[in-house]
């Protein structure tokens, strides 16, 4: 076996360190007062202002025309993420089975129209889509803020890659068993790409949840503010004179990245699989 | 197996053959020994995708590349046609050309760190703790973190009045002025932005070290008794697609997925801060109204990023050994 | 080319109560081939990779030559190995495969040229030096592993299972091109198998492993003619031996009643072993009811039960079989084991016969 020198050990640990401490640091100062923080610097330890905080930012109203408070927020981004999560897995799926298991004329084509949009990310048509959105009249709602990003090859790549790994004798026995291709879809291919839906979906929400840019485009009303975007108000209204709301910006934070942090650490096995098998 | 070497299978390729196959939507290798053959189910089921695709990917597009050639209105009341204007305004403005400087060097220097170190640590963990899940778990934890949050907590570890690394370095005598001075923004952005992509690189390049079949690394410890010689002869070269494949995550990672973490430090103050040419598009178009020159900019990007992605398979590819 | 020893070789992972090899005690002479064997899990891997170096030696001593090799690394050893999935470097030809392992230790171009060149005959690789292993067959990346390990000219090969990934019929030629080439370049061998017609067909001697331990050390006749307990008895040789309850009386082995062979052992009970070829239709003998017959062409197995147990008998006639046959055999054929520990019982009237070496 290889010799483990004492060096290895070190790296290890200090990359762990290095990616781990900013966050515990955010954890910590958040349950500690503004002025504290302001005073002393970013905390390691806990702090006893905690639940007030969370509460403060979870329940009271802000903004600018105060209807926003941090549960709402934190509802948007879960309709965002699960949305989004469903949204994909459905469109791509579809897709998919189409073009694997059928010959039908433009295949190839429509493969190639698919694939052509991972090459232009959204960040690089944001002024036109958010035109069309606005000519079809999707600003503020949930419908623009998902739909559009759905626009992209990723899981119908996958998703065929995987159909294609598929023995071809399932689907021989399915038409023997006198399955025509909607029942085999629904009766054979789904229940078997379970894992694999599973896989997608955590992802695919955290893709979701995680989103900014495009939020930030298509919501000026408040009540559709996600917790990215409330991020981004937290810190426009800091002033310079008053002292930032530190404690809250951090728990803000904490809320926004709680949830895929958590989806991840519970679901790791399924989510390194679906990330190093999905991106290729 | 008998003893005859594998042949791959040879295509029939005449073109007439290959035409007659592409309209009836053969593929020269069919994925499927069997495919239905119905005309109008599988329509059924690419619809949805198409629809998007096309109302939110294409349209969007073309119109991107319709305006840039336009001026509009400052009033909203009509655009002008003037050619190729905003193309060579953009292009010979300073701020414009700055910026695509910074761009690129922004591109080069995020993507070799966090590359490098992903790969160090995976290296390291692979080597020290084989399997062991809490490490992974910690290290994939921070990839779930969503890129404003990332600068969310970086702008606070970089604050004037407070954060921790405004401290070190006074420490070094050097007073660091995130959000006022270029290079001290430009060095926040640079690290944050690191900091959030390396595990998304560690998680790849452990997969591909730990597909590298055991027996084939215990016959290298066999053949070579030193560590950096088995790194650099066996698993580098075996490593080679997971890293032209990361290559191209990363390149667009800076040049994209960055945009929250600029947005988050420089605020909307173009000022004096260093950003990248995806802020500008944004900046231009929503906070300028120059729609014109925003779509302008955003073709050039678009051909950017295309070209791109071309040379990088062209040339890198080929030498990247599969399987 | 060396002399290997084992001296009380254990091994035990941490955290676990039981050892995965233990008490070992194997001397090989130089140029020897030995072959490890066992079944699954028997430790016979485990074993051969701590002479590698792949796995640590929890207790005693491994020599290769006249050194200590305990704390070497696998490169330091000179030792060179097969593995089972050949484990070939999948980036670089053939020829830069073999020639790696050179490389790496310094020997000039030229040298290393002339040991792949005459390696690739040997093996007949040479149209295939420049290819990647993708483009080969099973069978000729065997033979590039092999070519791997013969330009190192180590003091001793070591083989893991290398047979067991290719079909039966390319196993039996490899087989014999192996036996050949270590014969005929002399290099100490240690090969692993849990096929024992392998390990019949290609050792000098074997050691039969059962779980982490040594159950007999010895040529392949040997152990054939003599096994040292019931575990080997039936682990060595197809069909396998029938092992059956049957005890001494008055001089005579008893098999549900009826008298088999004369033995000089002490009344009791014992594990009769009963080699299906070395049994005979015997009028007046052991009855045996048929249950069925496996027709091989050039003979017949015979399967079927004495009172309660399971027998079989190999039979060259072509003669139709009654429903019950009677069997005798040769007294220097019977196989007497300890019926509590399973044992071999040596008893006056086997004399054991082992080729000279």
């Amino acid at each position: 076996m290889q010799k483990i020198k004492p060096l290895d050990h070190l790296i290890v640990i200090l990359g762990a360190l290095f990616l781990c401490v900013p966050v515990v640091m955010a954890l910590m100062s958040s349950t500690h007062a503004a002025i504290d923080i302001h005073s002393n610097g970013l905390y390691i330890t806990p702090g006893s202002h905690g639940a007030e905080t969370y509460t403060k930012v979870l329940t009271s109203r802000g903004g600018f025309t105060g209807d926003v408070t941090g549960l709402l927020m934190l509802t948007n981004s879960m309709v965002m993420g699960l949305g989004f999560a469903v949204g994909k897995i459905v469109l791509s799926m579809m897709a998919a089975y189409a073009l694997v298991y059928f010959r039908f004329r433009f295949a190839t084509l429509i493969f190639w129209a698919i694939f052509a949009t991972l090459l232009l990310p959204l960040e690089v048509r944001i002024m036109p889509s958010y035109q069309v959105m606005s000519e079809l009249h999707l600003l503020n709602t949930y419908t623009g803020l998902i739909v559009p990003l759905l626009a992209s090859a990723t899981g119908t790549f996958f998703f065929r890659q995987f159909f294609r790994s598929v023995p071809d004798e399932l689907l021989e026995a399915a038409r023997i068993d006198g399955a025509g291709p909607v029942k085999f879809f629904i009766d054979v291919l789904v229940p078997l790409s379970k894992t694999m839906m599973s896989a997608i979906f955590i992802i695919m929400f955290i893709y979701g949840w995680n989103q900014y840019l495009w939020p930030l485009l298509m919501t000026t009303d408040e009540s559709f503010f996600t917790l990215m975007r409330g991020i981004k108000s937290i810190l426009q209204v800091w002033v310079g004179s008053q002292i930032p709301d530190y404690n809250e910006a951090f728990a803000l934070a904490v809320l926004a990245m709680v949830p895929p942090v958590a989806v991840v650490v519970i679901f790791q096995r399924m989510f390194i699989k679906g990330l190093t098998e999905s991106d290729k | 197996m008998t003893d005859t070497p594998l042949s791959l299978a040879e295509a029939d390729s005449t073109l007439f053959t290959r035409l007659r196959r592409w309209w009836s939507g053969e593929t020269a290798n069919p994925v499927k020994r069997v495919q239905f053959d119905r005309p109008l189910t599988p329509w059924m089921f690419l619809l949805p995708q198409l629809a998007v695709v096309v109302i939110f990917f294409y349209w969007p597009s073309v119109q991107a590349v319709t305006s840039s050639f336009y001026l509009e209105d400052p009033f909203g009341f009509g655009a002008t046609f003037v050619g190729l204007d905003n193309y060579t305004d953009a292009l010979t403005s300073r701020g414009y050309m700055s910026t695509a400087a910074f761009t690129a060097f922004f591109c080069v220097v995020v993507t070799a760190l966090s590359l490098g170190l992903g790969l160090l640590l995976a290296v390291k963990a692979d080597k020290v703790i084989r399997g062991a899940e809490t490490y992974k778990t910690l290290l994939i934890s921070v990839y779930a973190i969503a890129p404003p949050v990332a600068g969310l907590i970086g702008m606070m570890f970089f604050d004037m009045h407070m954060g921790p690394f405004t401290q070190i370095a006074a420490w070094f005598g050097h007073d660091l002025r995130v959000g006022i001075d270029y290079w001290d923004t430009a060095s926040a952005l640079i690290v944050i932005s690191v900091w959030k992509q390396i595990p998304y690189n560690f998680i790849f390049f452990l997969s591909g070290l730990q597909s590298v079949p055991v027996s084939v690394r215990e016959a290298a410890l066999i053949d070579a008794k030193s560590g950096w010689r088995r790194f650099c002869d066996i698993t580098l070269p075996l490593l080679a697609p997971t890293a032209f494949f990361l290559l191209v995550i990363n390149i667009t990672y800076t040049m994209f997925d960055t945009f929250p973490i600029i947005d988050v430090i420089v605020k909307d103050k173009p000022a004096n801060n260093p950003m990248t040419l995806v802020y500008k598009v944004y900046l231009d178009g929503f906070k300028g109204n120059d729609i014109g020159g925003s779509s302008a900019q955003s073709v050039i990007l678009m051909v950017v990023v295309a070209l791109l992605t071309v040379l990088q398979f062209r040339f890198l590819e080929r030498r990247v050994h599969y399987g | 080319m060396a002399h290997l020893s084992l001296t009380n070789v254990g091994k035990t992972y941490g955290g676990s109560a039981q050892a995965a090899v233990a008490d070992v005690n194997i001397e090989i002479r130089d140029g020897e081939f030995i072959v490890l064997v066992g079944p699954s899990g028997c430790g016979k891997s485990t074993l051969l990779r701590m002479v590698a170096g792949l796995e640590t030696i929890t207790q005693g001593e491994i020599r290769i030559g006249e050194r200590l090799v305990n704390q070497l690394d696998p490169a330091e050893r000179d030792i060179a190995m097969v593995f089972q999935n050949y484990a070939l470097y999948p980036h670089m030809s053939v020829r830069d495969n073999m020639a790696y392992g050179l490389k790496n230790r310094g020997e000039s171009k030229a040298v290393i040229e002339e040991r792949v060149a005459e390696a690739a005959r040997m093996l007949e690789l040479r149209p295939y030096l420049d290819r990647k292993p993708r483009a080969l067959s099973g069978g000729q990346r065997q033979r590039v592993a092999m070519g791997r390990a013969i330009v190192r000219q180590p003091s001793a090969f070591l083989f893991d299972e290398p047979l067991s990934n290719l079909d039966a019929k390319l196993r039996v030629s490899m087989r014999m091109e192996i036996r050949k080439l270590q014969k005929r370049l002399g290099t100490t061998s240690l090969y692993v198998t849990h096929d024992q017609l392998e390990a019949m067909t290609l050792a000098d001697r074997l050691v039969v492993l059962n779980g982490g331990r040594v159950e007999q050390i010895g040529a392949p006749l040997e152990v054939y003619r003599a096994p040292a307990s019931t575990f080997v008895a039936s682990f060595i040789g197809a069909p396998a031996m029938s092992l059956l309850d049957a005890h001494v009386e008055n001089g005579q082995v008893m098999l549900e009643g009826h008298a088999l062979a004369p033995v000089a052992h002490e009344a009791g009970p014992v594990t009769l072993g009963l080699r299906a070829e070395d049994l005979r239709i015997t009028p007046g003998g052991v009855p045996m009811r048929v249950d069925h017959v496996e027709e091989l062409g050039a003979q017949r197995i015979v399967h079927g039960t004495v009172g309660e147990q399971a027998l079989a008998m190999i039979d060259t006639s072509e003669a139709p079989l009654p429903e019950t046959v009677h069997l005798g055999a040769t007294p220097s054929r019977v196989h007497l084991f300890d019926a509590r520990t399973g044992r071999r019982i040596e008893t006056a009237s086997q004399p054991v016969s082992v080729p000279a070496e």
